[in-house]
């Protein structure tokens, strides 16, 4: 006990002195424009698993949460409201079962963890939002998801949004649905005749493009500034297709499982270099 | 002399003095960021010069297989300099690439469309004789009308086709409805294989989202500073990609 208390200290004051030059160099990022949401795929934690030959490959998403924990830590840090994270895609379904239910097992065991520090999480302020197809997660899943969603609902100092069940391909012909249902409903009923029938002799489009938006999963969040790829891939597979018009791609090399405190750093400072570019262009839109 | 006050006073004028350093770092930062950026092109442009005069053997045998239909996005100020524009499609018709989507946000690439069927087009109506024709490519010309709009469009076909009748029935609609109502506005070209973003940033711009979903987006930087072995490159390593498509 008397040989720990040392080392003990000694790690208490370099934690103390790394934790206080992290929140110097983000007041010093703070000085130019912090984006408002980033979006992160969190691609290669299989070939963390065999680069690291673990057990199996499905030991990559396990070896992935922590990283999870740490990039939301400094994204909050610097000033990041929004942070959506693509954890399982519907195309994700197509992998082998064991696999997919060790990764529901996976998400089970840590929306549970969640729920256990909600004093710490409606602390921080975090709400946290599922987004995606939930009626295709396994059950005891989908409750979790949707007690975290409503323990967190009043909380409005920084968002987590978890992208689980979820494709653009899926999101784009469900928004239409949701956005032709609402006209359906709201039509006047001089656009309809005497048997309730919709006029087709109206030349005006009826559907508009923020109508899509509207209810579209993401419209809970603005369009992500930063849409970040781990692993080094270039593509976006089915993810924030709608939403990444004028978004900065990024792509470290890094696989999810090694991501960190710098791909964050170095993610910001390269929209800072292009923001001024990456405003116009919203602009002219 | 309140102690409080003078106190307050000096902190709030370190505090000035703090951040107007900070401000200053940052744009040190910055310009140092810029200046690793120069460092780059450099670097590329030696690049460039090995593979286009053949010392670096692994880009010599370009496999084209692969790149069924090559989709380019410039940004729209840039578009506006059609020789450079001109000078890309030479370059990609030399390699060999047959099929080819044009895009760019304003749709400038659109009103150019005559210049570049002309010369490079593959229809009866192109000047060049049958001599010259033999890199012709196959042209889509597309802008940010054809993207959200036209998606709002198919959805506006979609509401007449399926609540115009009020007793028919109301489907989820699926990936496979909205593909065939953008089918019936025109929109039957497939999805690009790989994406050559031609700007100073990496971003897609506003292409059609719904052909991007497993698309491999590759940065080439400005227009003004195109170079062709970093094409070769690019599609040399496209060529290696190995996608599971989620599974």
């Amino acid at each position: 006990m008397e040989e720990e208390r040392p080392s003990g200290v000694i790690s208490k004051w370099l934690g103390g002195l790394i934790s206080t030059m992290r929140r110097l160099l983000f007041t010093f990022m703070s000085s130019g424009p912090i984006p408002q949401h980033i979006a992160f795929i969190m691609d290669g934690n299989r070939r963390f698993a065999k680069k690291w030959k673990l057990d199996d490959q499905s030991a990559g998403c396990k070896a992935g949460f922590p990283s999870l924990l740490s990039v939301l830590k400094y994204c909050y840090e610097v000033g990041v409201k929004y942070v959506t994270v693509y954890a399982f895609s519907l195309d994700n379904f197509n992998r082998r079962p064991d696999e997919v239910q060790y990764v529901m097992d996976i998400m089970y065991e840590k929306i549970q963890g969640v729920l256990k520090e909600m004093d710490m999480v409606n602390r921080y302020g975090i709400r946290v939002l599922f987004i995606g197809d939930l009626n295709r997660l396994d059950e005891p899943v989908r409750l979790a998801a949707e007690k975290a969603m409503e323990a967190t609902a009043k909380n409005t100092k920084t968002y987590l949004l978890v992208c689980v069940a979820y494709t653009s391909s899926h999101e784009i012909p469900r928004a239409i649905y949701e956005a032709c249902q609402e006209k359906s409903l709201a039509l006047p009923s001089s656009a309809k005749n005497d048997d309730g029938i919709v006029n087709d002799d109206d030349d005006d489009d009826v559907i508009k493009v923020v109508d899509l938006e509207k209810h579209m999963y993401m419209g809970v969040a603005p369009d992500p500034d930063i849409l970040v790829r781990s692993s080094g891939e270039t593509r976006l597979s089915n993810f924030l297709l709608w939403q990444s018009t004028n978004s900065l791609l990024y792509s470290p090399k890094a696989l999810w499982p090694e991501m960190g405190f710098l791909q964050v750093v170095w993610g910001i400072l390269k929209y800072q270099n292009k923001c001024y570019y990456l405003e116009k262009k919203k602009k002219q839109a | 002399m309140d102690p409080v006050a003078e106190s307050q006073k000096f902190f709030r004028r370190i505090s000035q003095s703090s951040n107007i350093m900070l401000f200053l770092l940052w744009h040190v930062v910055h310009l140092i960021l810029s200046v690793l950026y120069i460092v780059r092109e450099i670097f590329r442009a030696i690049e460039n010069y090995l593979i286009t005069n053949g010392y670096v053997k692994t880009y010599t045998n370009l496999n084209l297989d692969r790149v069924k239909y090559l989709g380019i996005v410039i940004d729209s100020d840039e578009a506006r300099n059609t020789s450079k524009v001109v000078e890309l499609l030479e370059w990609l018709s030399a390699l060999g690439v047959k099929k080819l989507c044009l895009y760019d946000r304003e749709g400038v690439l659109k009103k150019s469309k005559a210049v570049f069927m002309e010369r490079f087009g593959s229809t009866e109506n192109s000047v060049a004789g049958p001599l010259v024709s033999k890199k012709r490519m196959d042209f889509e010309f597309v802008s940010i009308t054809d993207g959200k709009e036209a998606v709002a469009k198919a959805a506006n076909l979609l509401f007449k086709k399926y609540y115009v009748d009020g007793d028919s029935e109301k489907p989820f609609f699926t990936e496979a409805h909205l593909t065939d109502a953008l089918k019936t506005l025109g929109a039957v070209e497939p999805d690009p294989d790989l994406l050559l973003i031609y700007g100073p940033v990496r971003c897609h711009l506003g292409f059609p989202a719904w052909r991007i979903r497993y698309t491999e987006m590759v940065h080439m930087g400005p227009l003004k500073y195109k170079k062709l072995g970093l094409i070769m490159k690019a599609i040399h390593r496209f060529t290696k990609v190995k996608q599971n498509y989620g599974s």
